[in-house]
């Protein structure tokens, strides 16, 4: 566990300064080796952590907009991500997803930008494990932002009625975007829109990655056994703008001093060394997972980008016959430089 | 009929410019107010509501939970009752999870109601790619607004017209789509081409609906497009200048209404058509204008060509969204095609 929250973070870490070269000092969204917007995950380690240790390859993860700590957790496969990110053509989508939209089915990882869009397929994915008399069973990572969005509680309302094997998972950090919790519901505990459903809901506090571990352990024990669903609310901290180049105006100086203060990793940390883990046990696990991050992030850099023809590629899997001649007359220039 | 960008001494980006509109509105008449999200003390994620807070505090300046089914659906509620919302939908892109309040109740009730209600609302939307954010974040939908009935749709391409459309939409009694492209609002971290930012009158002024604009006057061809497309527009016909072809190039400001005659007219003079959209091929916009001229001007008619997204999701690498949307050059070389 401790492992994936330190890949994580170094992770994030490294692409940030990628992402910033060629983007300074002026910031230009569209510059630099990975373009678009970049959402990173520093101070949410603990939920993806926490909850994916419980899972197999077989079961399924949705992710949000902010996907890296939870892809790390669920073992998508870090070199093939990174070079999703840098839009190479051996990236998990050829690609063609970028960093919010990484599909792994070798791990049967998701994702969607469009908030709380990923619980109605982590439904349906709990369905096809019930259907098929399996155990499996499916996670569906949201923010606190997002558990306004009508699609979450259809989901709620379908996975109780049906009693499917599937775990919400909502991070809360406060905010979505610029706008605090406390401005868009009056619900402080997001774990309480279970009672309207009638399934249980979980709520921990601190960034407690051990914490997570033992709620999600019970969860999805639950749900392979054949229980049902429940909500899990997990408090994290959002240390960084909401995506890069997020000057954070609105943000009260208070608010980001507190979110860097309580650190999941600082706290894990101190977990292990009172468990009597050494010192040199956790700076060894440290240096692992920077070899692993390093090697993935050069990795990816070497790999080709897609060649433009590759745009028309992958529209459809039986492509109907005809698609081709929808291509456009001209010969490809490759847009305005 | 065509109105082209005026001088004056004061330039605005088209974010301010937008602004500029909504505050003046915003002090004649209490019943206009705003709601999305980020709009308050973000401003807008691209600047559409931004100094808006300071001025009408949160009351009016409203940030919503992320339900857009949910705050849609009550600005048309509110615009029933006889007040003129502004929502926004940050990304036009998300109108998946709310269309059915746009399209089912917004741009319906009027009609359903035979005229019994109108809803004058805004709905303002940021469309566009251009920076790499992948399929879900990039399209400008354009077609998919405009194909249904009962909507106004709007694409200003300059903050001249940015801040008359945006006057005209508040005041307009029906739902009106303001689909605003977010490579042209001047964001500091998004770079715009110069053209958007343009002379801004300080008094409130209308363009009305429906006034396509003639952006570059020319003998050779007529190029018709919206939108950033504009500004990639000017470009090439700055080129094909230089090899000998005079390029008109007609921006359409509204599509819906539709300016055809000013396009017609245009046809008529040249004989030759190009459109040009950053929207899917199939079933939209390019598709619309050519077969209206092929019903109205088909005699006048030497040669045409169309430039769209070829019916791919936006992808996220450079060098395949570079491919898929219409760049000076891809302007250029449909321009020569259809000169032969
Ligand atoms: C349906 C929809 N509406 C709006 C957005 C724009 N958006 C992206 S992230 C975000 C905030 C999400 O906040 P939260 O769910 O708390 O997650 P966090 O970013 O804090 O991790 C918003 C509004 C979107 N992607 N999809």
């Amino acid at each position: 566990m401790y492992d994936d929250m330190v890949t994580a973070r170094y992770y994030e870490e490294r692409l940030q300064e990628e992402y910033l070269e060629g983007k300074q000092p002026a910031f230009d969204i569209s510059a630099g080796p990975i373009p678009g917007e970049l959402h990173l995950a520093a101070g949410h380690e603990a939920s993806g952590a926490g909850v994916c240790r419980h899972l197999r390859d077989v079961d399924t993860v949705t992710a949000p907009h902010r996907p890296h700590h939870v892809a790390i957790a669920k073992g998508v496969d870090l070199k093939r991500m990174t070079a999703e990110i840098f839009g190479r053509q051996t990236g998990l989508g050829k690609g063609k997803g970028g960093h919010m939209h990484l599909f792994d089915p070798d791990v049967n990882f998701a994702c969607s930008g469009i908030i709380a869009q990923g619980c109605p397929p982590a439904v349906g994915a709990a369905l096809a494990s019930k259907k098929r008399n399996q155990d499996s069973v499916a996670v569906a990572f949201l923010g606190e932002g997002a558990i306004d969005q009508g699609g979450f509680f259809e989901s709620l309302n379908l996975a109780s009625v049906q009693e499917l094997p599937v775990v919400f998972v909502v991070e809360d950090n406060d905010w979505a975007i610029s706008m605090p919790k406390s401005r868009v519901t009056d619900v402080e505990d997001g774990s309480r829109r279970a009672d309207g459903f009638d399934l249980p809901g979980v709520r921990v506090d601190h960034d407690d990655a051990v914490a997570v571990y033992e709620a999600a352990g019970e969860a999805i024990g639950r749900a392979r056994d054949g229980n049902g669903p429940t909500l899990i609310e997990v408090q994290v901290h959002r240390r960084m703008g909401h995506f890069m180049g997020d000057a954070q105006a609105y943000r009260p100086d208070e608010d980001k001093e507190r979110a860097t203060e309580r650190d999941s990793i600082e706290r894990i940390e101190a977990d292990l060394r009172e468990q009597g883990v050494e010192d040199h046990e956790i700076e060894s696990i440290r240096e692992k997972a920077h070899d692993r991050v390093n090697e993935a992030i050069e990795w990816a850099k070497d790999q080709p980008e897609p060649d433009p023809e590759e745009a028309y590629e992958d529209v459809f899997t039986n492509s109907p016959s005809g698609v081709e001649e929808i291509e456009p007359m001209l010969e490809a220039t490759g847009g305005d430089e | 009929m065509a109105q082209k960008t005026q001088s004056a001494e004061r330039e605005l980006t088209m974010s301010r410019a937008m602004v500029e509109a909504i505050a003046t509105e915003m002090r004649e008449s209490e019943e206009v107010f705003v709601m999305g999200e980020d709009i308050a003390d973000y401003g807008g994620i691209f600047d559409s509501t931004q100094g808006l807070l300071d001025e009408f505090g949160h009351e009016r300046i409203m940030d919503v939970p992320i339900a857009e089914t949910g705050f849609i659906g009550a600005g048309v509620g509110a615009a029933q009752s006889g007040m003129r919302p502004i929502v926004e939908l940050m990304f036009a892109d998300f109108f998946g999870v709310c269309m059915d309040q746009i399209y089912n109740n917004m741009a319906k009730n009027t009609y359903m109601s035979g005229g019994a209600f109108s809803v004058p609302m805004v709905l303002m939307t940021a469309v566009g790619g251009t920076y790499n954010d992948a399929a879900q974040h990039s399209q400008t939908l354009y077609g998919t607004f405009a194909h249904l009935p009962g909507m106004k749709v709007v694409v200003p391409s300059t903050a001249y017209d940015a801040k008359g459309l945006m006057h005209n939409a508040i005041r307009d009694d029906d739902p009106v789509v303001f689909m605003f492209h977010k490579r042209l609002m001047g964001i500091g971290w998004m770079p715009a081409p110069d053209g958007p930012k343009t002379g801004v009158p300080e008094d409130p002024y209308t363009i009305p609906f429906g006034e396509a604009s003639v952006q570059r006057e020319g003998s050779d061809v007529t190029v018709v497009t919206l939108g950033l497309h504009v500004h990639r527009a000017l470009d090439a016909a700055e080129t094909l200048a230089d090899d000998g072809i005079d390029a008109e190039v007609i921006d359409l400001r509204t599509l819906k209404p539709l300016d055809t005659d000013t396009v017609l007219e245009s046809v008529r003079k040249t004989g030759r058509l190009v459109v040009v959209d950053e929207d899917y091929r199939s079933y939209g916009v390019t598709g619309e204008i050519v077969a209206t001229v092929a019903e109205d001007a088909l005699a006048d008619l030497e040669a045409v060509e169309r430039l769209a997204l070829p019916d791919v999701p936006i992808p996220y690498s450079r060098p395949l969204e570079d491919e898929v949307i219409p760049g000076v050059e891809d302007i250029a070389d449909a321009v020569r095609m259809v000169q032969g």
